[in-house]
Parts: structure tokens; C-alpha cells; sequence
């Protein structure tokens, strides 16, 4: 494991930490505006400073990981247990399933730039939690059954599964049991990438106005409301921090996903 | 992948996106009617705009229309309906009329492309230049304080997302210093913030791939032979590995491409670049003009399936081994 990866780890536990326990760490309400103490600078009272609106930006990074992490999660989550499922189904038995997932699904997928079929889908039915953690599931799932598919089909032509066959073991089983453990790991990878990208996604559809609606803390929106010219002017730091927070995220999932890649494969690891 | 092969797969996508931002539509909630004219319209309002917009026809082939008792029934409509309507006006080369202000959505979108392509070249230009000699630099001095410097910078490149990167720009050359303005496009200035921020995860992007096909190549025999042969370093670098190891990065800047246009919508907001991404959310999503959406979901889909295309073609050129297989 190298360095980079460890310190992936320690932010992403820290992360989760804080999302965990954020009403206990969060020193001020989210919500709580207060036009009196706007663009207050970072201090005691308030570490991060506060925005516009009075409100204390260190307690909606905190309250603005909980959106991110529950969205990465739910996404990745959702779209590997679909893609692995119709990956598998359609690397293990082949057939029309096959040609549907691999032969169409995955060329018109591929050729189409997910964010924008992510906008495209909220732009239609509406901003919003739910329906923004729909659209990245639509276009997420794609990448973990080509992965998987392709697994499988190194996987399928192996000795002991040919020997599992051979012992009368089902096609549940020889998936379950034999082949998918076998094609995992990469999956973990992928997923590592999948929940940098995933937050990434969030904060840029929550920025656009298309995702989580403003008064939530999502830190994409947090972004979106402190870029106005009198709020960089005299509030640079209501930009910096959710800045901050949303770079160290999604360099902690790289960092892991990277990490982890190499130490899987050692070709990569002398590089 | 035979060329016929490739055709179909165009085709299909081609028609997914058609059919995509064609049914889209009808998931939208509530009456777009409603949602451009307001509740207060007159129901004689209401009508006129449904017909000009063709939204009294029929949605597809069929249809589950609730009846008196809100039951819901199936019904054929046949082959007269608004998504063989959008097909017919598409291969007229129309895309409707914008509901908001009753102009061809192809106008609109002719009017705003050459701001979107003027960005992506000008971000791909930017990430080019910063990519291949950062990237020379850090593989052919592998391992040394250089390399990691310039692996940070990459790395630091690809985390941050344009709309932090934008903005803190913004405040630097805009807010503090008062070098470039913050947002249009009137003076030639103008494009360097945008596309800086547009090319910024590109360019980390392209500085790790150069790196790897640098220290790549640099273990191949032909190196050797050249250094053997007296070369300089730096000829050996720049005459042979180079031109080899960008192979891979032609690949990369041509689908990368695509992504910078859908990049470009995010880049577009943050500095009010009249571009189709500005089009898109502004005018389309932001006043509800699903006319305008679809018309630029569809442009830049396209343009993004082009730009693959013909990424693929460059790459079967240079690369002479893959044109047989």
C-alpha cells in the first residue's frame, strides 16, 4: 500500500466521521441565517467564516458531507449491484442478454457523455435528491457490468470452474461461489473511482441548480451561492472551503481507487 | 471493428438520443403549457400554444390516456404522433420553435455553437501546452523531486472540478487583481479564464498519460539503438519517444474532446460564456424551454459522437497495427 492511498484512507474514515456525528460536531444550525454577522472572516467562533446569508460555513461543510456520502454511496452502491448482476448474466450465459447489455447498451452508453445524460434526465423531471441520485444510477451502472462482463469471461474459462461444472455445481453457484469472487476486486476499484465521481457529479448538478435544492448544504451549492461577485469580494472563504472539502473527497477516493489498482495489479506497481 | 459495424453502432446511438430527448419530455411534470404561459392563461392561450408547438398531437404510438372515471386505457395512435413529428422536422433540419420566444431552436443553437467550440479548442490548446512538457519533464526524470511535484499538480488538476477552480480564478485575475473580466465574451481576453478552467482537468489528464508513454517508450530497443548510435538525449526525447508515445495521447485529447463540451456547460455558468452549455441551462432549463433543451442535448451529444469518430479514424491512421484488426 503506498502513502497516497493511506492518506485517502485517513480522509475517507474522517469523512465519514464527520458525517456521522455531524449534528454533534456542526456548532451552529445549517439554516440559521443572521444578516447581521455576514461575511464574518474565519475566527474562534466561527472557523470557516460565515456567507451572505450570515450562515456558519463551517457547520454546512460539515452538514454538506452527509449529501455528499450518502449520494456516492447510494449511487455506487445501487449501480454496482445492477451492473454486476447484468454483467455477469450476460458474460456468463452469453446470448441475447449479451447482445442487448454488451452490443447495445454499452457502445450507445459509452458514446454519450454521462453528465450530460444526467442533466438531460433532471432537466426533464425536476431538481431534486431522489431524482439526481436516479439519473447518475442510469448512467453509472454501464461501467461496473463491462467491467464484470469481461471478468467473467476470463473467469468462465478457468480449470476449476470447468471442474465445478464437471461436479454438477449449478450456474448460480458457479457464478456465486466460483467466478464472482474472482472478479471482484477489480469492482472495488472501480467502486473507489465510481464514489469520487459520484460526489464530483452531485456537486457539479447541486452547482448547475439541478440537484440537491439551495437552502441544503450541499457543498456544490454552497459553491454556486458564494461565487456571486460581492460574495467573492468580501467572503472569499464561503468559495474556499466547500472548495476544499469537495478536492480533498474526491482525491481521497482517487487516491484509493489508484492505490488499490496498482497494489492488484503488480505490472502497474513498478511504475 | 469493421466500418459497417461502426455505422450501425452509430445509427443506434444516434437513435437512442433522438428517442431520448424526444420521451424525455413526456416525463415532464405537469403541462409545459402551464409551465411557459403561466396558470393565468386564457384556455384559448393555452390551446394556441399547444398547436404551434405540435403538443396537441398525439405523444407516441400509443398512449394511456385517463378517461371521465381516471381510469387509464391503452390507445393506438399509429405512426401520426409528436416523436415522428420531431423525426420528420429533424431530418428537415428543423428542431421547432423555442416555446419561450417562438425562434427556431436551430437558430438559437447555430448562433451559440462557435462560442462552445471556440472554448473546448482554445481549453485543449491550453492543456496541450501545459500537458506534453510537464509531462516529458516529469517521465524522463523519473522518481526525482520533479516528477512528483508534477504528479501532485496533475493529481491536484483532476480533483478539483471547474466549478471551484472557475470561480477562485475569478476572484484572482478578476476580483483582487483586476487583470480579466469575470464573465462575457466581448474582448479576446476574455477566453483565457474559461478555458483555463475548462482545460484544467484535461491537462492533468495529459500530463499523467504523456508521463506514462514517456517512461514507456523510453524502455524500448529503439531508444537504445538511438542513444547507441550517439543521439542526444534530448534528440532521442524529442525526434523519437515523443513522436511514438503520443500515439495513446492523440487518443485521449479526442475523446477528451467530447467530455470538454459537456465540461463546457458547467464552464459556460460559472462565466456566463454564451455557449450552447449557457443556452442549455439558462435559456432551456433554467425558463423551462424544453424546445431549447432538446435541441442542445442533441447538438452536443453529437458533436461529442463526432468528435469520437473521428478520433477513432486519426488513431486507425497513426497506428497502422490496428487498422487490420
Amino acid at each position: 500500500m503506498n502513502r497516497l492511498t493511506i492518506i485517502g484512507l485517513v480522509i475517507v474514515v474522517v469523512l465519514v466521521l464527520v458525517a456521522l456525528f455531524a449534528p454533534w460536531i456542526a456548532p451552529y444550525d445549517v439554516g440559521a441565517t443572521d444578516l447581521s454577522m455576514r461575511y464574518l472572516a474565519p475566527s474562534a467562533a466561527h472557523w470557516f467564516g460565515t456567507d451572505s446569508t450570515g450562515r456558519d460555513i463551517f457547520s454546512r461543510v460539515v452538514f454538506g458531507a452527509r449529501i455528499s456520502l450518502q449520494v456516492g454511496i447510494i449511487v455506487v452502491a445501487v449501480s454496482a449491484v445492477i451492473g454486476t448482476l447484468l454483467g455477469a448474466i450476460a458474460g456468463y450465459y452469453g446470448g441475447w442478454v449479451d447482445r442487448i447489455v454488451s452490443g447495445y447498451v454499452f457502445n450507445v452508453f459509452l458514446a454519450f457523455p454521462g453528465l450530460l445524460l444526467a442533466i438531460a434526465m433532471v432537466a426533464f423531471l425536476g431538481a431534486g435528491l431522489n431524482k439526481l441520485i436516479f439519473a447518475l444510477c442510469i448512467i453509472g451502472w454501464v461501467g461496473y457490468a463491462r467491467l464484470i462482463r469481461g471478468q467473467v469471461l476470463k473467469v468462465r474459462e478457468y480449470d476449476f470452474v470447468q471442474a465445478a461444472r464437471a461436479l454438477g455445481a449449478s450456474d448460480a453457484r458457479i457464478l456465486l461461489i466460483h467466478i464472482l469472487p474472482n472478479a471482484i476486486q477489480p469492482l472495488i476499484v472501480q467502486a473507489s473511482l465510481g464514489m469520487a465521481g459520484a460526489v464530483l457529479s452531485e456537486a457539479s448538478l447541486s452547482f448547475l441548480g439541478l440537484g440537491v435544492p439551495p437552502p441544503a448544504p450541499s457543498w456544490g451549492v454552497m459553491i454556486e451561492e458564494a461565487r456571486d461577485l460581492s460574495t467573492l469580494q468580501a467572503a472569499p472563504h464561503a468559495l474556499i472551503f466547500p472548495g476544499i472539502a469537495i478536492a480533498l473527497t474526491v482525491l481521497a477516493f482517487n487516491f484509493i481507487g489508484d492505490g488499490l489498482r496498482e497494489y492488484l495489479d503488480p505490472r502497474q506497481r513498478a511504475r | 471493428m469493421s466500418i459497417l459495424r461502426r455505422l450501425l453502432i452509430l445509427l443506434l446511438v444516434v437513435w437512442t438520443v433522438v428517442s431520448l430527448v424526444t420521451l424525455l419530455i413526456e416525463l415532464v411534470p405537469g403541462d409545459p403549457a402551464v409551465a411557459v404561459l403561466g396558470e393565468q392563461a386564457t384556455p384559448e392561450q393555452f390551446a394556441q400554444f399547444r398547436e404551434k408547438h405540435g403538443l396537441d398531437r398525439p405523444p407516441f404510438f400509443f398512449s394511456f390516456p385517463r378517461d371521465d372515471k381516471d381510469q387509464r386505457h391503452f390507445v393506438w395512435h399509429g405512426a401520426d404522433n409528436r416523436y415522428t413529428d420531431y423525426w420528420r422536422s429533424l431530418l428537415s433540419g428543423d428542431m421547432g420553435l423555442s416555446f419561450r420566444n417562438d425562434r427556431p431552436v436551430s437558430e438559437l443553437i447555430l448562433e451559440r455553437y462557435p462560442a462552445t467550440i471556440e472554448l473546448a479548442i482554445f481549453a485543449m490548446l491550453i492543456a496541450i501546452v501545459i500537458a506534453i512538457p510537464l509531462g516529458v519533464i516529469a517521465g524522463t526524470n523519473r522518481g526525482t523531486i520533479i516528477d512528483n511535484i508534477a504528479s501532485v499538480v496533475a493529481l491536484l488538476g483532476i480533483s478539483l472540478p471547474s466549478f471551484v477552480i472557475g470561480p477562485m480564478l475569478v476572484y484572482i485575475f478578476a476580483v483582487k487583481l483586476g487583470w480579466l473580466a469575470p464573465s462575457g465574451r466581448f474582448e479576446w481576453s476574455d477566453i483565457v479564464l474559461p478555458a483555463f478552467t475548462l482545460g484544467a482537468a484535461l491537462s492533468a489528464i495529459l500530463t499523467r498519460m504523456v508521463r506514462s508513454s514517456v517512461i514507456e517508450e523510453l524502455g524500448e530497443d529503439y531508444v537504445r539503438t538511438a542513444r547507441a548510435k550517439g543521439l542526444s538525449e534530448r534528440k532521442v526525447v524529442y525526434k523519437h519517444v515523443l513522436k511514438n508515445g503520443l500515439i495513446p495521447v492523440v487518443t485521449i485529447l479526442g475523446l477528451q474532446l467530447g467530455v470538454l463540451l459537456a465540461g463546457a456547460i458547467i464552464t459556460e455558468k460559472i462565466f456566463g460564456w454564451p455557449g450552447l452549455g449557457l443556452l442549455l441551462v439558462e435559456d432551456g432549463i433554467g425558463k423551462r424551454d424544453y424546445r431549447v433543451v432538446q435541441g442542445c442535448v442533441l447538438v452536443i451529444s453529437m458533436t461529442y459522437i463526432i468528435a469520437n469518430l473521428l478520433t477513432d479514424m486519426v488513431y486507425r491512421w497513426l497506428d497502422p497495427r490496428i487498422r487490420v484488426g
